[in-house]
């Protein structure tokens, strides 16, 4: 009777519960709420799958179905032949460039990251504080400035304007500098003392030890580039430059009926990031809680 | 700085845990580094750094004093009359430009509350061992991969008023089955809020699991010990634990509430009439599409004012008062 209140906060001055039957009602209540969540999150996902194999008319039908019928692969076809939206133009477009900005900001980040970590010079303090300032400050400022940058450039419109100013990542350095000031110094001390220069130091000692990390940021980097929406919208503007979300924006302006379509779509630009994510969740969460830093 | 050759190297440095204390003498290498090495493994960073995040930062502020039409080839210096402008409501920047703070308002104190409490309680309910605990925190995070794009145009499809899985099964449940979810107030901020809950409470949940897991079972039983009810044991253990990270998430996510961009684009076009246009979206308008960059940096730097001023309101509301007056309550 009062294993419901459990979840909720008792009214403050009750004594203590009373320890009989408790653990396992609750536990059994625990697992129910767990599981009724987990479905609230896999079925409108399950959902977008099947209605990418309906026709046009059982999409738009008022009576939902979970399973096609017909299955069909038309809303594919569909965005695979027409002109305006060259689906695997964009596929390969955002795999690109995710792909490119992880490998930069891994790269930058790493280099950046070990002597703010391990040396000690002038300006270190500096460089530090702007890059903590710049982690705090919200990234709406940067995008009107950027534009004309990137304009001036000659980038509009390429996927170089998707790639490089995205790959400036200051939640790259922090993350990489925690990493390596928690790695024993003792290995980087002995190959100094064998007379190994700094940069022997960093590629052969500390990049092996620091595989992980960079692993786990190199995802990061990934799945945020793959998943940016306002920069690509406005940056690109032919069909065939487009990313992926911002491909499923004129997908959407354009086929306002057509579900079974905007699915398919949908379908295509979570299927990578879904694959990456089963194979390697277990990293991507770790970086995500990480981030959480201590104190 | 020569006596790092002689330590004895089982001597524990650190112990693993974050940063140095503060004020305490790191260890340095025996060999310090030649003056250029520490640049030299920076530069590439700072080149990067420097043109896309430093520059910009500043040169915002030098847009927004200039009446700075993309699309001609003088910019006139009109000094601070572009943040005049938005300051007087009744000019054509001013009024759309508060309508859509407001608007962006609305949405982060509806959806921050949510985004705070209820992955907490998600985290709370799954800190224990139990068979397929990593299987549900990773379904739990899925939407949030997939990123806004795709769940917006999901979730425009779950909540169309004709054909959508939510009307219908509101309507096998009983329950009035044609709230136009997208198209009216105040249902078009039920669905966004909701929608932003769904996609991003995994991310929330993830770094509270990952925090709660850090405290100490020894606290608990001390307290246990100590005839601590379940309800105490929460408020005098577990929150003093989760401070740190609890200011971390309030700060994060409110920041990204504010930015909220997609879900509006893509789910209610900002509609019911304006209503759901938010700043980010005014912002992109005005400066992307309208070409008119001076007005929109200026209200760039609004925004951003805002926003740093409710962080440090949140810093200061999660400061360590516990050394001052030990039973204060804690807000959460």
């Amino acid at each position: 009777m009062t294993s419901l209140q459990d979840t909720a906060a008792p009214p403050v001055g009750t004594s203590r519960t009373d320890p009989s039957l408790r653990p396992a009602r609750r536990r059994s209540l625990r697992y129910l709420v767990l599981y009724l969540l987990a479905l609230g999150f896999v079925s409108p996902l399950v959902y977008m799958l099947a209605t990418s194999f309906k026709t046009r008319t059982e999409a738009a039908s008022t009576v939902p179905s979970w399973i096609p019928d017909p299955f069909t692969t038309q809303a594919y076809q569909y965005l695979f032949s027409a002109p305006d939206t060259p689906v695997l133009t964009w596929f390969a477009n955002s795999m690109l460039a995710a792909t490119a900005t992880a490998a930069l900001v891994v790269a930058t980040a790493s280099l950046a990251a070990y002597p703010l970590a391990r040396m000690e010079f002038r300006g270190k303090r500096v460089v530090f504080a702007l890059v903590i300032a710049m982690l705090m400050v919200p990234g709406v400022i940067l995008v009107i400035p950027n534009y004309l940058i990137v304009s001036e450039l000659g980038w509009l419109n390429t996927l170089t304007a998707i790639i490089v100013p995205s790959a400036a990542s200051a939640f790259g350095v922090f993350f990489m500098r925690q990493f390596f000031m928690n790695l024993p110094v003792e290995l980087e001390e002995a190959a100094l003392l064998d007379g190994a220069n700094r940069f022997q130091v960093f590629v052969q000692v500390v990049v092996p030890l620091a595989r992980p990390a960079m692993a786990t940021l190199a995802l990061l980097a990934f799945l945020t580039n793959w998943n940016d929406f306002l920069w690509p919208v406005y940056v690109l503007f032919s069909p065939e430059t487009r990313t992926l979300p911002a491909g499923l924006a004129t997908l959407q302006g354009a086929n306002q009926v057509r579900y079974d379509v905007l699915m398919a779509g949908a379908v295509i630009a979570s299927v990578p990031v879904m694959l990456l994510f089963s194979f390697l969740q277990r990293f991507i969460i770790e970086g995500v809680s990480r981030s959480g830093l201590k104190g | 700085m020569s006596e790092a050759v002689t330590h004895r190297p089982d001597a524990p440095a650190r112990a693993g845990a974050s940063g140095p204390p503060a004020g305490s003498r790191r260890r340095r290498s025996p060999i310090a580094p030649a003056p250029a090495t520490p640049w030299l493994f920076l530069a590439p960073f700072l080149v990067l750094f420097g043109t896309f995040v430093l520059l910009p930062a500043g040169f915002g502020v030098w847009i927004s004093l200039h009446d700075w039409d993309y699309t001609f080839p003088t910019h006139p210096f009109v000094g601070l009359s572009n943040y005049q402008a938005l300051f007087d409501p009744s000019s054509t920047a001013g009024g759309p430009f508060w309508e859509s703070m407001r608007a962006t308002g609305i949405f982060t104190v509806l959806s921050v509350p949510l985004l705070l409490v209820v992955p907490l309680g998600v985290a709370l309910m799954m800190n224990a061992r139990f068979p397929g605990r990593n299987f549900l925190r990773a379904v739990y995070f899925a939407p949030y991969v997939l990123g806004v794009a795709v769940i917006s145009v999901l979730w425009r499809y779950l909540l169309d008023t004709n054909i959508g899985l939510v009307n219908h099964y509101l309507g096998v449940l009983g329950l009035p089955d044609s709230t136009a979810w997208l198209t009216s107030q105040p249902a078009a901020w039920a669905s966004l809020v909701g929608v932003t809950v769904w996609w991003t409470l995994g991310f929330n949940a993830v770094i509270y699991l990952a925090a709660l897991q850090d405290i100490s079972a020894e606290l608990y039983e001390a307290a246990k010990m100590d005839g601590a009810g379940a309800w105490q044991r929460f408020r005098h253990v577990t929150l003093p634990g989760l401070r740190p990270v609890l200011m971390f998430v309030t700060v994060n996510t409110i920041i990204m509430s504010a930015n909220m961009f997609g879900q509006s684009y893509l789910m209610t076009d900002g509609g019911p009439g304006r209503s759901t246009r938010t700043a980010i979206m005014r912002i992109a308008e005005t400066g992307l599409s309208s070409f008119q960059m001076g007005s929109a940096a200026a209200m760039s730097y609004l925004l951003t004012v805002v926003l740093m001023a409710l962080s440090a309101l949140v810093f200061w509301l999660f400061r360590d008062r516990d050394a001052v007056r030990p039973r204060k309550k804690v807000r959460s």
